[in-house]
């Protein structure tokens, strides 16, 4: 057993690819190896800027001797085809083999592979695990690019050490050749490293100022830099994401903390953090009030000569000036008014077929009037809802955002706080576009809740309008987020919004095709969002109609849908289940629709609402005259009775119930029908020889059946 | 005299030209025209395409209408220089020797923290893009560090390494001044300010309050017209002059904010065309030379 070591030299590559490259090695390593026959056992992969390691642990000296059997044609055959299987399996004929298969003798060609030396294996695997390298862009460079066919890394690959044990795997991939040899610290070590094997790699890096285990390497930015910023009496304002990429841009990392000048702290924090993260990569920390502090810490890759002083002030200078920008920006933004700004969005296209975002803009300002006017979003305020989203982009034409476009509504709330607006506006600007992410919070402030509802609504229904949704993975307006966005403003803030009615007001016509197509959408996201809490999707597909249509109020879908899973997660629940399935299934194969069922074959129409019409009403109550009829013919057995008695205050209470949306008293209501259809179908046989008694009885489950649906369609729900 | 490039501009530059020259590279004078980066010297851009081996250094000073502050903005000019280096095929010592060349001009590696962080450059412009770095000393930007995939939509066969060093930032860095306009231009009291600081204030007026539009307007159409006379007379190098032109002029149409956001892509598809046409008349023109001399070599 041979300890394997392979690293992969280059020059810097993108911190934010070398996770992805990690494990990329390591897979196409295993498929070679599992080609091969090899097992592997512990595997580590590593990576700084400047190279990839992998180290196999325990493999064989030699792969297993391996028998392969071809099946080729049964004796007899034309001699053609005999020469071409040995050909393709590459044998003599006088090496083939008889045997028998069903009866007939077949030639077969027995292959023994025998096992090889790993090094060998080794030798061909490493240029094919670096030709079929998946990176997410590639290039070529230096002589050999003169063709399109040389080598493709992601930059420059310079030196391939390849050990197994102690010794060298030789091979060569485009003029690069494989050996012992690597290159330490491209400043703190000078000359070559020549690597043993597998254990001496690390150490010696580490001699030559390289810490080649990432994992290390981040450990010593997250607890270095909680170090400095703490000598300073600050605290470090945590990062993950910089750790991993300062992890990946050095491979002798050195946390170094320096001052910024402090009344750059006048700008909002979030522009000095953002400055500070995504140009120059710093972490920034905060004082004991919890303050954004004057402070940041960059991480260096040398042990600087002079412990870094000269670094530090190089990197005060470069931050300094991004925020004598950013200050720029800020002071420059607030000569104009919002409201000013605001006229710059009459330039920018919102989408081609649906205008400027002036166009949007105002159609939000409309539906967030509305939503607050018709109290659907109770509590707020008339004018500050218009004013807020008349002013809700207004900051997409500032400086700042252009520089900063994650600074989006923040920077509206800014500077509306600076002109002095009402509280409430600058809020609604702030946090219109919330919540973004699954763990964002979900604003509940009246007027921002009008102002977000209303520009999530408009880009759902905007682009509806235009046949624009989502396929597949595609979704480039980001109308899914808007969804979810939607749902859970609704959830939070206990909204009982109707579809209809918002299409109706957004148009200022009613649009119920518009409005069907958005519950339905919204309704998919929902069964989404509740499947991950554990709600079954078909909960929701059995909640999915009110009176006949698509429910348009999606808070009562997801009432009862919650309702439905907690009762058939009782024991009452599941055994009505079982009995509405066998009544259903009694009523499938009698083919039995019931008084009900005649009016209401889809299953989907409530017959109730149908009463309306004066000629329904009248054959309903043609049905329920000859149903009564039937009710007297005989004298119902004790369980029969039973079943009828629970029915007639059961479905009341149930339909009552639904009326008032208590979906949890309608499940209840459900529940005391549960001992009654067990006991029906214990004692009474529903195929009875007298017609009259088969006929209600059978009209007594459809009744049964009928009672369920108005809970909710038990029919769309699976196992 | 022996050179300060710590305390003197010209110095700097002249330490660059010593350098790159005694790595065998031409030292070439700026292109004479109106361009808004060094790449489009033809030195870079048609040098980039085919088999023949180039290696070139340059001073180009570059233009850049709309970044203009009337002389009131410690770093932000509307003109100023960009030291050019291209290496063509890149040699595998391409960043040995930019490290080297940085210490020649006084910055130490182990004094400051040099750093290689991804940045790719695309020129939709040129049809060219390619992988590289900008290269950053104690976190700024010092320099662009590109290795050539493909230029005027061909592929660079072999690919050039290009170094672009940021003349005036790194000049700022080295002699420690904040303002541009107070670097020492000679190392003898001439600041970069008493050199173009008057430049700076009267082009930024022009740049965006004076130039007759009209007259741009027509300068545009004429070297899109002219651009296109080339080609049909078969002189490529020409008919990339004219489309240099194109591009600064439309640069200074932005500057003077008369192109709407609509019109604003076709005018840059206008100017990627000509730019385009160019290099792809001028690997027509030269293909057959290039194929002959270099068997191994297809377009």
């Amino acid at each position: 057993m041979s300890d394997f070591l392979l690293e992969l030299r280059s020059e810097e590559i993108p911190a934010r690819m070398q996770a992805g490259a990690r494990g990329e090695l390591e897979k196409l390593f295993r498929r070679e190896m599992d080609a091969a026959g090899v097992e592997c056992g512990e595997i580590t992969v590593w990576s700084t800027p400047r190279r990839l390691a992998l180290i196999a642990r325990g493999l064989p000296e030699v792969t297993k001797a391996v028998s392969e059997e071809l099946k080729g044609p049964p004796v007899g055959a034309p001699d053609q085809a005999l020469e071409g299987f040995c050909r393709k399996a590459g044998v003599e004929k006088g090496d083939l083999e008889t045997r028998d298969v069903k009866g007939r003798a077949t030639y077969f060609a027995v292959k023994n592979i025998p096992g090889r030396a790993t090094k060998d294996l080794l030798a061909e695997a490493i240029p094919a695990i670096i030709r079929d390298f998946s990176w997410p862009k590639s290039m070529r460079w230096g002589a050999a690019s003169i063709s399109t066919e040389s080598l493709r890394w992601v930059r420059p690959l310079s030196g391939i050490v390849a050990l197994l044990g102690d010794d060298v795997v030789e091979c060569e991939v485009h003029g690069v050749t494989s050996g012992s040899v690597t290159l330490g610290h491209r400043f703190h070590h000078s000359g070559d490293i020549t690597i043993g094997n597998a254990d001496d790699y690390a150490m010696k890096l580490r001699a030559g100022h390289v810490i080649v285990d990432h994992e290390e390497r981040q450990d010593l930015i997250r607890s270095g830099a909680a170090k400095v910023a703490s000598e300073a009496g600050l605290t470090l304002i945590e990062d993950e994401g910089l750790v991993i990429e300062n992890a990946g841009l050095t491979e002798w990392p050195v946390p170094l903390l320096g001052r910024f000048e402090e009344d750059f702290l006048e700008v909002p924090p979030e522009t000095i953090q953002l400055t500070a993260r995504v140009n120059q990569k710093y972490f920034v920390c905060e004082d004991a009030q919890g303050e954004l502090a004057n402070a940041f810490i960059c991480t260096a890759n040398i042990e600087a000569e002079d412990g870094g002083a000269r670094v530090v002030d190089g990197n005060r200078k470069v931050l300094a000036a991004r925020l004598s920008d950013a200050r720029f920006f800020w002071d420059v933004d607030r000569k104009k008014t919002l409201a000013e700004h605001a006229k710059g969005l009459e330039r920018i296209t919102f989408h081609e077929k649906l205008g400027t975002v002036a166009d949007k803009v105002d159609r939000v300002a409309k539906l967030a009037d509305w939503l607050v006017f018709d109290a659907k979003a109770p509590n707020g305020d008339h004018n500050l809802a218009r004013q807020a989203a008349k002013l809700s982009k207004a900051d997409l034409v500032t400086e700042m955002v252009g520089e900063f476009p994650e600074l989006q509504g923040l920077m509206g709330g800014y500077y509306a706080k600076a002109e002095s607006l009402p509280a409430e506006v600058a809020a609604a600007i702030r946090d219109h576009y919330k919540p973004v992410g699954a763990n964002d919070e979900v604003p509940t402030a009246p007027t921002t809740v009008a102002v977000s509802l209303a520009d999530k609504l408009d880009n759902l229904l905007s682009f509806f309008k235009i046949d624009i949704l989502p396929t597949g993975s595609k979704d480039p307006f980001a109308l899914r987020r808007a969804a979810l966005g939607y749902l859970r403003l609704v959830q939070a803030n206990d909204l009982r919004l109707s579809l209809d009615e918002v299409a109706h007001a957004w148009a200022s016509k009613p649009m119920p095709n518009l409005a069907e197509k958005l519950a339905d959408f919204l309704l998919d996201r929902l069964a989404v969002q509740l499947r991950d809490e554990g709600v079954r999707h078909d909960y929701v597909q059995a909640s999915r109609s009110w009176q006949g249509r698509p429910d348009q109020r999606i808070d009562r879908v997801e009432g009862r849908a919650r309702a439905l899973a907690a009762f058939l997660g009782t024991e009452d629940g599941a055994n009505l289940l079982a009995g509405y399935k066998r009544a259903a299934n009694i009523l499938k194969k009698e083919d039995w629709h019931g008084a009900e069922g005649e009016i209401a074959r889809t299953g989907e129409e409530d017959p109730l609402a149908l009463v309306d019409d004066p000629d329904m009403k009248a054959v309903i109550d043609a049905k329920m005259n000859e149903r009564h009829a039937r009710e007297l013919s005989y004298t119902p057995e004790p369980a029969e009775k039973a079943l009828m008695d629970a029915l007639a205050t059961s479905e009341p209470a149930a339909a009552q119930a639904i009326e008032a949306e208590d979906f949890s008293g309608a499940m209840a209501a459900l529940a005391s029908l549960r001992a009654p259809i067990d006991r029906f179908f214990d004692e009474v046989t529903v195929n009875a020889d007298e017609e009259n008694k088969r006929a209600h009885r059978l009209e007594l489950l459809a009744a049964f059946r009928a009672a369920v649906h108005k809970v909710a369609d038990f029919s769309r729900i699976e196992g | 005299m022996d050179r300060n490039p710590q305390k003197s501009f010209q110095d700097m530059i002249l330490a660059l030209h010593d350098f790159w020259s005694a790595h065998g590279c031409l030292i070439l004078q700026p292109y004479d025209m109106r361009m808004g980066a060094g790449t489009f010297h033809t030195a870079t851009t048609l040098r980039a395409l085919g088999p023949e081996p180039w290696n070139a250094a340059f001073v180009q000073p570059c233009r850049r209408p709309t970044d203009g502050r009337y002389g009131e903005n410690p770093n932000r000019l509307q003109h100023y220089y960009q030291y050019q280096v291209i290496l063509k095929p890149s040699p595998p010592d391409i960043q040995d020797l930019y490290l080297e060349s940085l210490r020649v001009i006084g910055i130490d590696p182990l004094k400051h923290d040099i750093r290689f962080v991804e940045d790719d450059w695309e020129s939709p412009t040129l049809g060219a893009w390619g992988l590289g770095w900008e290269v950053w000393c104690d976190g700024m930007e010092v320099t662009q560090f590109t290795y050539f995939q493909q230029m005027g939509g061909f592929d660079c066969k072999p690919v050039a390494g290009e170094l672009t060093y940021g003349l005036e930032r790194l000049a700022m860095y080295i002699q420690g001044v904040d303002n541009v306009y107070d670097l020492d231009f000679n190392g003898q009291g001439v600041s970069y300010g008493d050199v173009f600081l008057e430049n700076e204030k009267q082009m930024s007026k022009w740049n965006f309050e004076v130039a007759e539009t009209d007259a741009l307007f027509d300068l545009f159409n004429k070297a899109e017209a002219e651009c296109k006379n080339a080609l049909a007379h078969n002189v490529p190098i020409a008919a990339y002059e004219q489309a240099v032109e194109a591009s600064h002029i439309f640069n200074l149409l932005q500057a003077r904010g008369v192109i709407s956001v609509q019109e604003r892509a076709s005018y840059m598809g206008r100017v990627r065309d000509l730019a385009r046409g160019s290099c792809e008349a001028h690997m027509e023109k030269e293909a057959p030379v290039w194929a002959e001399k270099y068997p191994e070599w297809s377009k």
